[in-house]
């Protein structure tokens, strides 16, 4: 079984900082390795623990720093990484990114039977990536997973959870399951994991290995583009409701609520 | 590119049949946008199964659609990803809309990427704000880095332009009995072998037994309920309410309560009309997911708590005495929400 997992280096979201022209202030700002794809790489590595013949690819999208997260993963437990990188890919919005790595893991990797990703990145939110990749692959998918039982065969067998609540499908190979978070935490990278990591040589992919054109990449290859973006306004703190006992401050708010209309 | 016109709203269907409170927005939203496209014509898309659709077009015919594409197939009465892609994108190749707008639930973010990816269009995802610009274009708004940065994003040439659209957020309109859609049908050959996953099993798992997504009213806990018994005092205010419980992160990890209950970053976002905040401190990861309720009520014994910074309503004090005495004060005064 041939797995691919997709990771991407995020800035880690809660302590940015931001400018007054709204740009980010990057200085200071830890990278880290996007929360859901943890799972994703967990996820991977257990399938892997049950048939011990699986290997396990992690590609990333991104600068050379982001060879960073590629080494976490195999840290983690996967066996080699790919780094896809080039200028020419910046400012790919999720269409162009998800062509980009899916040529990369047609031409670089081939024949794969799984892809995981994470659900969401917690920078960009968007949950196109996954599917999106999907698609220019002709995969099957299962987005929202769980949790993954592979035992064998071309089936994979992945609770989700959705809006319905928890369901359990049954994907045909080769498919791609974006994870949510599971009941599992991921693991930590053991001293091990990290030595190999390492010693890894990840190899590094541009425009002309993968592929594909100029005009299918990064800002050129991207049908959508940001027009404007901006700090949403804070919300005002309101009144803080000051009294003797819990009782009182309950009336206290009620009585409030009653006048604002909320409560009737 | 001129040559596409008309704004279309994909229907989503519940278990039982209806449609969804989110395609109903999407219409009035539409409405709303037609008036700044020259009128252009409000579509649904509606794929179905072979029963009988008349409900599902009067509700949407109540809502403002002015027409109706129906696709109905054996197969397309529940949801698949091959199937519902197959349609969308043949009806949208002979018909030809300029903006193609989905919900943002589960199924819809499942299937809106790979129809934006087979026709190599645009797509703006979870999107809480839609206008036409002065060109005529589809700005989509949308929060990005967990809530902390609005993005209005625009897709120039390919079409349609795509977004999917948060629930909740846009309003529906009051219905309109008078008018009525046209139903157009179109046929697509399916063949249910393209079909690559199969549900198994469904189960409705979550601790609360009204989905915080739809809720009106939400009490939610954090950090300061110390143990899954803790949230009994929150599920009986609840209960008063006629609301939902909700949890942060921590609760989550730590077993008290089921991750579809989880408000926040990396569980989800939720907008009622009153958000009781109990014991939760406010990380930025969780102020993400409910920052656009109506009313935040937040207590805290912590009086430095960031949560008190955007609440409508602040108590500092002990939430196991405070929140007993509130569902006493309403069960006492007979009191609901008047939304």
């Amino acid at each position: 079984m041939k797995i691919v997992v997709c990771v991407k280096q995020v800035p880690d979201t809660s302590d940015i900082k931001w400018t007054e022209n709204n740009t980010m202030v990057r200085e200071g700002v830890e990278s880290i390795m996007n929360p859901f794809d943890e799972y994703a790489v967990e996820t991977a590595i257990r399938i892997k623990e049950a048939n011990p013949s699986a290997t396990i690819t992690a590609v990333s999208m991104g600068p050379p720093q982001a060879k960073d997260v590629l080494k976490r993963a195999i840290a983690m437990g996967a066996d080699e990484a790919i780094l896809i990188s080039d200028k020419k890919f910046a400012g790919a919005d999720t269409q162009a990114t998800s062509r980009t790595l899916a040529a990369a893991i047609k031409n670089k990797i081939g024949n794969v039977d799984l892809i995981i990703c994470g659900m969401f990145a917690i920078d960009g939110d968007t949950a196109q990536t996954g599917p999106s990749i999907a698609e220019h692959l002709g995969l099957a998918q299962v987005t929202y997973a769980k949790e993954v039982q592979y035992s064998g065969g071309d089936n994979l067998v992945v609770k989700r959870e959705v809006d319905e609540g928890l369901q359990t499908v049954q994907m045909q190979l080769p498919g791609l399951v974006c994870m949510l978070k599971c009941d599992y935490e991921p693991r930590k990278p053991s001293i091990k994991g990290t030595m190999k990591a390492n010693k890894t040589e990840i190899p590094m992919y541009g425009l002309e290995d993968i592929g594909l054109t100029p005009e299918e990449v990064g800002i050129k290859g991207s049908p959508t583009f940001v027009s404007k973006a901006f700090r949403p306004q804070p919300r005002e703190s309101g009144e803080m409701i000051n009294a003797g006992s819990a009782q009182e401050a309950a009336q206290k708010l009620i009585e409030k609520l009653q006048a604002e209309k909320i409560l009737a | 590119m001129s040559e596409h016109k008309g704004i279309w709203v994909l229907a989503e269907r519940t278990p039982e049949n209806k449609i969804v409170g989110v395609t109903l927005e999407l219409i009035n939203a539409a409405k709303g946008m037609s008036q700044k496209l020259s009128g252009e014509e409000v579509g649904v898309l509606l794929m179905a199964g072979n029963g009988d659709v008349q409900l599902l077009v009067k509700e949407l015919s109540e809502a403002g659609a002015q027409k109706v594409y129906l696709v109905q197939n054996e197969n397309l009465q529940n949801y698949s990803t091959e199937l519902y892609s197959k349609v969308a994108v043949e009806a949208i190749n002979q018909k030809k809309p300029s903006i193609m707008l989905i919900g943002a639930t589960t199924s819809g973010r499942d299937l809106a990427p790979r129809i934006s990816a087979r026709l190599n269009t645009g797509l703006t995802a979870d999107c809480t704000g839609l206008d036409i610009n002065e060109q005529g274009l589809l700005a989509a708004t949308r929060p990005t880095f967990g809530g902390n940065l609005m993005a209005t994003i625009l897709c120039k040439v390919a079409r349609p332009q795509m977004a999917t659209v948060r629930p909740k957020v846009l309003p529906k309109a009051e219905p309109d009995y008078s008018n009525q859609a046209q139903v157009e049908q179109i046929n697509v050959d399916l063949n249910p072998a393209d079909i690559k996953v199969k549900v198994l099993e469904c189960l409705n798992m979550c601790t609360s037994a009204c989905k915080i997504e739809d809720a009106e009213i939400i009490v939610s806990g954090g950090r300061g309920i110390k143990n899954a018994e803790g949230f009994k005092v929150l599920e009986e205010l609840a209960q008063a309410l006629g609301g939902a419980v909700g949890a942060s992160r921590a609760c989550v990890d730590a077993g008290w309560r089921q991750h579809c209950d989880q408000v926040g970053q990396t569980g989800k976002t939720v907008c009622p009309k009153i958000y009781i905040a109990c014991g939760i401190s406010g990380a930025i990861q969780h102020l993400a997911g409910m920052s656009s309720s109506d009313v935040i009520i937040a207590i805290n014994k912590d009086p430095e708590a960031p949560i008190f910074q955007m609440a409508t309503y602040g108590i500092v004090g002990d939430l196991f005495e405070v929140v007993p005495a509130l569902t006493a004060a309403i069960k006492n005064s007979q009191l609901t929400c008047s939304c």
